[in-house]
């Protein structure tokens, strides 16, 4: 049997969530939805986990902050230990008042920049990248549901039944 | 969705549906530019390319050419630099900060506040350059390996904090404008018929396609960087002011310069984005996104934000008398009565009593009186830094080194200059970039649009 992937589409956020909810409680498995801005509270009903891209951004901050220390004690205590009137600089620790503003900006820099780029690469969308909406009304006032028959265990004709249920405007399969 | 308050004047005007959104905001970018966008580009590009002639001069002759001297050599290019970073601290404002407090109304203007924040910073970053006199070594401020002995930059040095400050603000500013244009650059892609801007706009739009998950990284990204970046806002004008405070010049060395240059940052930049959005609004036609009650929240900011630089004001004369020091003691009454005391009428004037006048509904509501003030605080801001600056040295702890401060044509064209390359960049923006943060303004439609407002259930049977 050959697989297929069905487009639903809505003219409103509000009726694809509805719809999506009454698809899932019956059983069917929505693989992906697409739309021109967030739709709030999609996410558990299609069974998207929450991203954990703001550890990234932590563990990030965490190695600025640790390669503004290393770097600030060394070009300024141990390489090149300078007398800036009267005030020598011994150990990391005397001078620590003077190194916040820095340690803080690269701490906030390198947490900024690594969570950006993070964000590119694990969305898949970087400079000359091929759109994968499948149709382009869905980044101006479209909402597309996407269903995947290989993932559910339904045939495709009760598939359609309940789909018929949820107000949709268009639909669209294709075999892949 | 979220719902508001239905005695909450509605954010947008009119029965908008998506789709109109779309077309209102795309429509001045796929058009043709009127012929007024052409007359103002050529006037900004003409002046941009005046003072982009004065730095090539004064770059091939050197910093003589200013109008410094041995007891003020510090005084028109600090100002214009602290000025420029102070416009550019509204963007990050709006967007960050307001994100925060789930304010949103910023999301009508967040992304040409955005956008002029970053010009700013670009023009702000100017002058620090062309001040080293040799431009092509600017790099050195950096800390990098080097053949001189291993000689490193001075992290105890303010000036330094500010390089970090400075390129941290601006690069940061600059990733989360662009991942908020990403999704909108999208939309123009699919909407885009021509060859050529179809493969631009597929360009800049990475690719996006607005699946489910990437919306949920989007928010999260979106929240963590306004987590980042409003702590960055205050650190990047604190750290300006530590340029003057961590000396000990009286009239600069003053510990309550951080939170009031702060507040003076916040009152310049608002003010620009009120000059800025109510010629936009105009232009191009987005009357029912950016109204009369966006004018007004802007208009409390700046009374706000306005009196806390009144209150700062008041207060460092105060101290200064308090304090018994006679040097501070000095400068300040040498601000006030002293030869420079129009400049310093002209601060007080401009800072402290035109924002009061927002108390008045009637004044904050009125486009034409926000537009002149915005004007007004916008100078009297300039005039802050150029008080605060030459005030404090041209009196010299030897009478005889006593001197005064006059701009060279050379100065004023530098400082014209930017402001016509600043108008550059944003005119270019407001031709080729969505101006309207469309994906953020579409979620706000159902809970603040005026169908909802009118009659919540609108959208229920629609």
């Amino acid at each position: 049997m050959s697989e297929k992937v069905i487009y639903v589409m809505y003219d409103d956020d509000g009726v694809l969530k509805d719809g999506a909810k009454k698809l899932v409680s019956k059983g069917v498995k929505i693989s992906d939805t697409f739309s021109p801005f967030p739709i709030h509270g999609i996410d558990p009903i299609i069974g998207i986990k929450n991203t954990r891209l703001g550890i990234m951004a932590f563990l990030y901050g965490l190695t600025g902050l640790t390669l503004a220390t290393i770097g600030m004690r060394f070009f300024m205590i141990v390489d090149w230990p300078m007398n800036i009137g009267g005030k020598p600089s011994f150990s990391y620790l005397e001078n620590i008042l003077s190194f916040v503003p820095i340690s803080f900006e690269f701490t906030v820099m390198c947490a900024a920049h690594g969570m950006a780029i993070t964000y590119l690469l694990k969305n898949k969308t970087l400079p000359g990248m091929p759109a994968q909406n499948p149709d382009p009304r869905t980044t101006d006032d479209k909402f597309v549901m996407e269903i995947r028959t290989a993932e559910n265990s339904m045939d495709e004709k009760d598939l359609d039944k309940l789909i018929k249920d949820t107000g949709f405007i268009e639909i669209d399969k294709k075999t892949i | 969705m979220q719902k508001e308050a239905a005695i909450r004047e509605p954010l947008i005007l009119g029965h908008k549906s998506y789709h109109d959104i779309t077309e209102d905001v795309c429509r001045p970018i796929e058009d043709k530019a009127p012929k007024m966008w052409y007359i103002l580009f050529g006037v900004a590009l003409v002046i941009g390319l005046y003072g982009v002639g004065c730095i090539l001069y004064l770059l091939g002759t050197g910093v003589g050419v200013w109008g410094l001297n041995k007891t003020i050599g510090w005084a028109w290019d600090i100002t214009n630099f602290v000025w420029w970073v102070g416009i550019g601290h509204a963007g990050t404002l709006i967007s960050a900060v307001l994100l925060l407090f789930r304010q949103k109304w910023r999301m009508a203007i967040n992304r040409s506040a955005e956008a002029m924040t970053i010009f700013a910073v670009f023009m702000a970053g100017l002058f620090p350059l062309i001040h080293m006199g040799r431009l092509w070594v600017g790099y050195w401020v950096f800390p990098l390996p080097n053949q001189f002995g291993s000689l490193w930059v001075n992290f105890n040095s303010p000036l330094l904090w500010d390089v970090f400050a400075i390129s941290t603000y601006l690069s940061v500013s600059v990733v989360f404008w662009y991942i908020g244009l990403i999704p909108d650059f999208a939309t123009i892609r699919d909407r885009a018929r021509k060859p050529v801007s179809k493969k631009m706009y597929s360009i800049l739009a990475f690719g996006w396609s607005g699946r489910a998950k990437h919306w949920n990284r989007f928010e999260l990204v979106s929240l963590v960087l306004a987590g980042l970046a409003t702590p960055l806002v205050f650190s990047v004008h604190s750290i300006v002011s530590f340029d003057f405070a961590t000396s000990i010049v009286p009239g600069w060395h003053t510990t309550i310069f951080p939170p009031y240059f702060v507040a003076g940052a916040v009152f310049s930049g608002f003010a620009m984005v009120q000059t800025l959005l109510l010629i936009m609004r105009k232009a191009m036609n987005l009357e029912a996104y950016i109204h009369t009650k966006h004018v007004e929240y802007m208009n409390i900011v700046i009374m706000v934000t306005g009196s806390i630089v009144g209150t700062a004001y008041i207060t460092e004369l105060f101290i200064s008398w308090y304090s018994g020091v006679e040097y501070e003691a000095y400068a300040f009454l040498n601000r006030a009565t002293g030869p420079y005391w129009w400049a310093y009428a002209a601060m007080m004037t401009c800072n402290v009593v035109s924002p009061q006048l927002m108390w008045f509904r009637k004044l904050r509501r009125s486009l034409l009186f926000t537009f002149f003030i915005s004007i007004v605080v916008n100078i009297g801001m300039w005039f802050e830094r150029y008080v605060i600056i030459v005030t404090s040295i041209h009196r010299d702890y030897l009478p005889s080194s006593w001197s005064m401060h006059y701009p060279s044509p050379i100065d004023i064209g530098v400082y014209i200059g930017t402001i016509g390359l600043f108008f550059v960049f944003f005119l270019l923006f407001a031709r080729v970039f969505p101006v309207l943060a469309l994906n953020e303004v579409k979620s706000i439609l159902k809970g603040s649009g005026q169908s909802y407002k009118e009659s919540p259930d609108y959208y229920k049977n629609h």
